[in-house]
């Protein structure tokens, strides 16, 4: 295992981000790793662009991760994915949904919603695109799409599943465990081609 | 644990018995964790300074109490707190104050340090969750063996990062009420006493702070050094390991032998800390010459490790991967099916108003699309200033006030007795969404439910403004915009203080159900007037013609009712 990792989970306000953090830190703590995550609450997260931050290592200090310090990106939003690529490591991976959210200033014409996989091909990022849209019809509720993109990270990150699973028992309502159970099977599932 | 859950944790191992407060980001989970333990009393109070007012009571009573509030908050807490300071407590009492660098979720970016330190009132300041549980816990002692309230001063990035704590049990802690006029009533004759006494506290709490274990010398491998506090402790540590660190626990008052003691070690200290220069002022006043501070430290915004390694080594961290466009922004907006939305879009098209705003999820009108706000300054604010506009215009000028329901109840409702007092002409838009909606759904006095949820009575607002001698009292829904369009118009133009009540809750609200008929658009019928984006709803975006992400869409129908086609229609279940 790695002496340190930084996860980024990025995405638009409400989509889910600070459950998805607490599950993965909850994961990292318990294969024993100091933690600390920092998340976002408030105006920024009534549909604005939220990041939320996973730190692991023997000791940690700061709570946030800087540019070109990531580990993992998970987007689940493109633009998103985008916005926070310089956080990246060179050697690092991008999780992205195939999932477009087009902000105000692209639903008034000031800007323009950009090709982000071409841009995310031409920058050279190793990165995993996951069809969310059509993950969330199959599956019949469009609030899991955080939990799917647990199940693909588990498989890229290398700790045993169990974990996984423990975590988002302790951390998702009880009349929610299933489906977010069935979700993260989901995302194990997904044809990754080489891992 | 969350920073704040971590104070609420420290608050229950310490016996805390009263805990009081007014949401404001980044505060708020603290006392939505207390109301957790069964064993603490806790409300929320209709604004910061009823609820300091609330906590001074139960500890002045001879019990621990807690009041937790957001920077801002502070300032309208300020009253009772300079106060305070003089009277002193019994039971111990902890003013949990959250500063917002880089103003993820604020109106300003004051630096609460100031403020106690106006007051004459020590601060604590926590680096992380378990330094909250330990600090909640020492503040207490402090308070109480000092005689003087305590502020824990607390930022964003301690507040909502979550890290390791250990949990102990909770000890019970009492002390027994003495009537006291010379301690507790605040007339001349005792507060010129009681301020000698604050001064000589000052005094004695400066010698505990150069023998406290709060402030600490971390020794390092290296001729760097640093004197920092807080979260930049955190910043400093990742990004010089090897550096020495004065770390301050206590940041009011400082211990001045300590840190001239340290800094004549080193050739040059760095001193770290977010917002004003207020660490750096104090030691440079102390005659000490080789602290280096705002000189290479910004005094906007939050740092971060690489921050601080730029402003030392002055070079920057070069990202890997750099995009050659400018992305399109993403700011915050109105949710799917918010009430709101119906409100500003009828502002929106109504020609030659003054739209003065407040604090909320509302003030997002004054954004795109709708551009439906002149101003936000404060709580309450919308109201007072909607009345100068109209006098300042002899009469000429057409204001209007929008404020919600729980910034109503803080501190709009005295702003309302002076307009009708003093004659004004103004509309004044309450946007009841039943509920404190920025900060996460805390109930205030006009929901009819406590922090815990149970049922208490519930605050009439119709019957409040008119008992106030509000000339027009009617409560309209924000759903119903054509209708509303007319109704506002005509009001604008009639003389005295007009309110209307726009009653709809907060759609992302638990309690309240909606029966949901989600919208689509038929493309047969729609002409791709665009209309329907005027309305800036995320859920509506343009394809070829507009289109209905049905994920997002939360029924509200605003969209079916202005359409002009009749392209917009309830989905078939």
């Amino acid at each position: 295992m790695k002496e340190n990792l930084n996860i980024l989970i990025v995405g638009v306000g409400g989509q889910g981000n600070i459950l998805l953090s607490k599950i993965i830190g909850e994961v990292f703590l318990n294969v024993g790793y100091d933690v600390k995550i920092s998340e976002v609450h408030g105006m920024a997260q009534r549909g604005g662009s939220v990041v939320t931050y996973v730190k692991a290592g023997t000791k940690v200090f700061s709570p946030l991760i800087d540019k070109a310090e990531a580990d993992y990106i998970i987007a689940f939003e493109k633009l998103e994915a985008l916005r926070w690529i310089e956080y990246l490591k060179k050697e690092g991976i991008l999780i992205y949904s195939d999932y477009e959210i087009p902000p105000m200033t692209v639903i008034t014409g000031a800007y323009k919603y950009p090709d982000v996989d071409k841009i995310v091909k031409e920058l050279g990022v190793k990165f995993y695109k996951i069809d969310i849209p059509s993950l969330l019809t199959k599956i019949g509720n469009s609030r899991v799409q955080n939990t799917i993109m647990l199940g693909v990270f588990s498989r890229l990150i290398g700790i045993e599943e169990s974990f996984f699973k423990k975590a988002i028992e302790n951390n998702v309502k009880p009349e929610f465990v299933e489906i977010n159970l069935k979700a993260f099977a989901m995302g194990r599932n997904v044809d990754l081609g080489e891992v | 644990m969350l920073g704040n859950q971590a104070v609420a944790r420290g608050c229950y191992e310490a016996g805390v018995k009263v805990a009081t407060a007014y949401p404001g980001t980044p505060s708020t989970e603290i006392t939505e964790y207390i109301s957790q333990y069964s064993e603490i009393y806790c409300e929320w109070a209709p604004n910061e300074k009823v609820a300091l007012e609330v906590a001074i009571g139960a500890a002045i009573y001879g019990k621990r109490a807690i009041c937790s509030m957001k920077h801002v908050g502070l300032n309208v807490a300020a009253d009772p707190l300079f106060t305070v300071s003089y009277t002193g407590v019994n039971g111990g009492l902890l003013i949990a104050v959250a500063d917002d660098p880089g103003m993820h979720s604020s109106q300003n970016e004051q630096d609460t340090r100031n403020i106690a330190k106006a007051a004459k009132v020590p601060v604590l300041e926590p680096a992380d969750s378990q330094e909250c549980i330990d600090f909640v816990k020492k503040g207490f002692e402090i308070s109480e063996k000092y005689d003087t309230p305590v502020i824990l001063r607390l930022t964003t990035r301690v507040s909502h990062s979550q890290s390791v704590v250990e949990e102990s049990s909770r000890e019970e802690i009492a002390y027994e009420y003495k009537k006291d006029i010379k301690k507790y009533v605040m007339m001349p004759a005792m507060a010129r006493k009681r301020h000698e006494i604050v001064e000589k506290r000052l005094n004695d709490l400066k010698e505990f702070a150069e023998k406290t274990e709060l402030n600490r010398i971390e020794k390092g491998e290296s001729d760097l050094a640093f004197i920092t506090a807080g979260i930049a402790y955190q910043y400093v540590k990742e990004a010089y390991p090897d550096a020495w660190v004065l770390k301050l626990g206590m940041v009011y008052p400082l211990p001045e032998r300590l840190i001239k003691d340290f800094c004549s070690k080193f050739e040059k200290v760095y001193i770290v800390e977010e917002l004003d220069p207020f660490l750096e002022e104090n030691i440079k006043a102390m005659g000490i010459r080789n602290a280096v501070g705002k000189e290479i430290f910004k005094m906007t915004g939050e740092y971060s490790p690489s921050f601080i390694r730029s402003a030392v080594e002055k070079m920057q961290v070069e990202p890997h991967y750099r995009l050659n466009e400018e992305l399109a922004p993403r700011l915050p907006i109105l949710c799917p099916g918010c009430p709101h939305r119906g409100i500003f879009y009828v502002l929106s098209k109504i020609k030659d108003i003054i739209i003065t705003g407040d604090i909320g999820c509302y003030t997002l009108g004054a954004l795109s699309p709708f551009n439906a706000m002149d101003t936000c300054i404060c709580m309450g604010a919308s109201v007072g200033m909607a009345h100068g506009i109209s006098k300042a215009s002899d009469k000429k000028a057409k204001a209007v006030a929008v404020i919600g329901d729980s910034t109503f109840v803080h501190s709009g409702i005295t702003g309302l007795i002076d307009a009708v007092y003093n004659k004004s002409d103004i509309l004044l838009l309450i946007l009841d969404n039943s509920t404190t909606g920025m900060t996460g759904h805390q109930d205030h006095p006009a929901t009819g439910y406590t922090i815990r949820g149970e049922e208490t009575f519930k605050l009439d607002l119709v019957s409040l403004c008119k008992t106030v001698g509000c000339s027009v009292v009617e409560e309209i829904n924000p759903y119903n915009i054509n209708e509303n369009i007319k109704k506002i118009s005509t009001l604008i133009d009639m003389p005295g203080v007009k309110v209307l009540i726009v009653k709809a809750p907060c759609r992302l609200h638990r309690r309240y159900k909606y029966v949901l008929s989600k919208r689509y658009i038929d493309k047969n019928k729609c002409k791709n007037c665009k209309l329907c984006l005027s309305l800036g709803c995320p859920a509506i975006s343009l394809k070829d013609v507009p289109t209905i992400d049905q994920n997002l869409c939360l029924a509200c129908g605003m969209c079916e009712s202005i359409c002009r086609f009749g392209a917009i229609n309830s989905v078939k279940e």
